[in-house]
């Protein structure tokens, strides 16, 4: 299977040639997948070396000419390094534009944790108005691209990632997608880790929400879900424990409830090696989730 | 020579301190303020093709103050020129004025971006020539001005390094040197530019010919950038 990361360059591509407002900066990362592109459309192509504060910088420059900037390297360039670019000339400015990041949480395990961002959510959510889209498979990575680049001016943040579902689903940048009805407990499957959770919960008398656009929240899904399966709410997040908490906690602010946020911790583990070993370390296999999910629901009843 | 007026009161250059005088609260950035006074004006007054008619209009030239500290200066000229009322002033910085310390392009007229924070504007700046350029409009300039000091910022190296290679013509940058900066840059401002393959001038930041003339040199094919000298911040 193709991964998210490769849909990017050609749809974003396609893009270009569709709509004239659209601009596409890189700095450096991941240049060679809009080689044609580029050859097409020289000016609406920028790469502007290795300089993430320019790379931020600029694409609010062209947003405020008119343009719809597609901004795209790894999550840690790209929300982490020009973090006060991203507040300050996209959102104190009031100019819009859709962040593309690769390399996710621990998509690159052996690359350490200098090419990893857990906590790039986490840092968007103390800006205001901010999209956020976790796609779960290749198919809906590319249909929230194009809601993304789609929407307005808004501010849209595109998270891509080499962990992924087996099957994409329909998604529509908005809405919580039910995939399994129960009576005990709501989980929310955020992205990629949708199979794990499905895998863990399988036989167990749970609601499980799918989420791959978390910002805004879809609280409505939430408190309907709640509606049949009672108030205890098991967050499941690729990124940092816990980040959609407080979104739960507003959703349901008047009526006694639970919450558990399971995904990635906040300790850095300091270890390569491969995917599949960080997201069991970080207890977001299934064999674990099945555990944690089970011990929190038992001792709420 | 100014044609600007407002309830048939025009302004000039010698009522450009009367109007700052009618600002305070922010006294500690009275020199970043006076420094840039020439600049603005003559920017405002001889340059940039802009007015209070044409705040939005997509073939306007684009005067980015990135050095956002000490505003006065700015929102005298602006006021002088009919972007925004004079009476504004004397609210500076209050809760109900539109004018604060640090401006904010949602709330003034005619005022580009949004600054205060140090190293932003050369970087938009950058995004907007290529933006006008990507869209075919030729004619506009693109205008931003920092300090000396604010030249410390690595986003603005990074702007300098990419904006000379990519040839970017539109785009001027105007320093204003009161040599605030602990560690000047080794060589001199200009020296920096015209290594990424600017054209550069510098000039006495408080003589308005030169400060025209420098600004309204040819630059083909290359960004350019002049850098004002005023006398120094602690002088």
């Amino acid at each position: 299977m193709d991964t998210m990361r490769d849909r990017f360059a050609p749809v974003v591509s396609r893009l270009l040639d569709e709509d004239p407002r659209v601009a596409v900066v890189l700095a450096e990362i991941g240049k060679d997948g809009f080689a044609e592109a580029v050859r097409r459309h020289p000016d609406r192509v920028v790469n502007v070396g290795i300089r993430e504060q320019l790379l931020v910088g600029a694409a609010a420059g062209l947003a405020l000419t008119g343009m719809r900037p597609v901004v795209h390297t790894f999550a840690s360039f790209l929300v982490e390094r020009p973090f006060e670019q991203v507040k300050l000339d996209l959102g104190h400015q009031d100019a819009g534009a859709v962040l593309v990041s690769a390399a996710a949480s621990y998509d690159w395990p052996a690359g350490g944790y200098t090419h990893m961002a857990p906590g790039d959510v986490a840092l968007l959510d103390t800006l205001d108005g901010w999209t956020v889209h976790v796609p779960g498979h290749p198919d809906e990575a590319e249909t929230l691209l194009r809601h993304a680049v789609a929407a307005g001016d808004d501010k849209v943040y595109v998270r891509l990632s080499v962990q992924a579902n087996a099957g994409g689903r329909p998604v529509d940048g908005e809405s919580f997608l039910p995939v399994r009805q129960g009576r005990s407990g709501v989980v929310v499957a955020v992205g990629p880790l949708l199979d794990a959770v499905l895998d863990a919960t399988e036989g167990m008398d749970l609601t499980v929400l799918y989420a791959t656009t978390v910002r805004p929240f879809d609280g409505a899904a939430l408190r309907r879900a709640t509606g049949t399966a009672g108030t205890d709410v098991v967050l499941v997040e690729p990124y940092l424990a816990g980040t959609s908490a407080g979104a739960v906690n507003e959703a349901l602010s008047d009526v006694p409830h639970r919450v558990l946020g399971l995904g990635v911790g906040r300790r850095e583990l300091r270890r390569y090696g491969r995917v599949e070993e960080h997201a069991a370390a970080h207890g977001l296999d299934a064999r674990s989730l099945r555990e944690r999910i089970g011990n929190f629901l038992g001792q709420g009843r | 020579m100014t044609i600007t007026e407002e309830r048939g009161r025009a302004y000039g250059y010698a009522d450009l301190p009367g109007l700052m005088s009618l600002m305070t609260g922010d006294e500690k950035h009275g020199p970043a303020a006076t420094s840039t006074l020439d600049v603005l004006w003559v920017l405002y007054d001889r340059v940039l093709r802009v007015s209070p008619r044409r705040v939005d209009d997509p073939e306007r030239d684009r005067f980015l103050l990135s050095k956002g500290h000490g505003p006065m200066a700015y929102y005298a000229v602006l006021a002088a020129k009919g972007f925004l009322p004079v009476a504004w002033l004397t609210g500076f910085g209050s809760y109900d004025s539109p004018l604060g310390h640090h401006p904010d392009r949602t709330l003034v007229p005619g005022v580009e971006i949004g600054s205060g924070s140090l190293g932003h504007g050369l970087p938009i700046a950058v995004g907007t020539a290529l933006g006008l350029r990507a869209q075919g409009r030729e004619a506009p300039g693109v205008w931003t001005l920092i300090g000396d000091a604010e030249l410390d910022e690595g986003s603005n190296h990074e702007a300098i390094a990419f904006a000379g290679p990519a040839g970017l013509e539109r785009l001027h940058t105007v320093v204003v040197d009161n040599s605030s900066a602990s560690h000047a840059l080794p060589g001199g401002i200009a020296a920096r530019f015209e290594a990424a393959g600017w054209s550069a001038v510098t000039v006495d930041g408080r003589d308005h010919e030169a400060l025209y003339a420098a600004f309204t040199a040819p630059h083909p094919g290359r960004p350019h950038v002049v850098v004002a000298r005023v006398e120094p911040k602690s002088a």
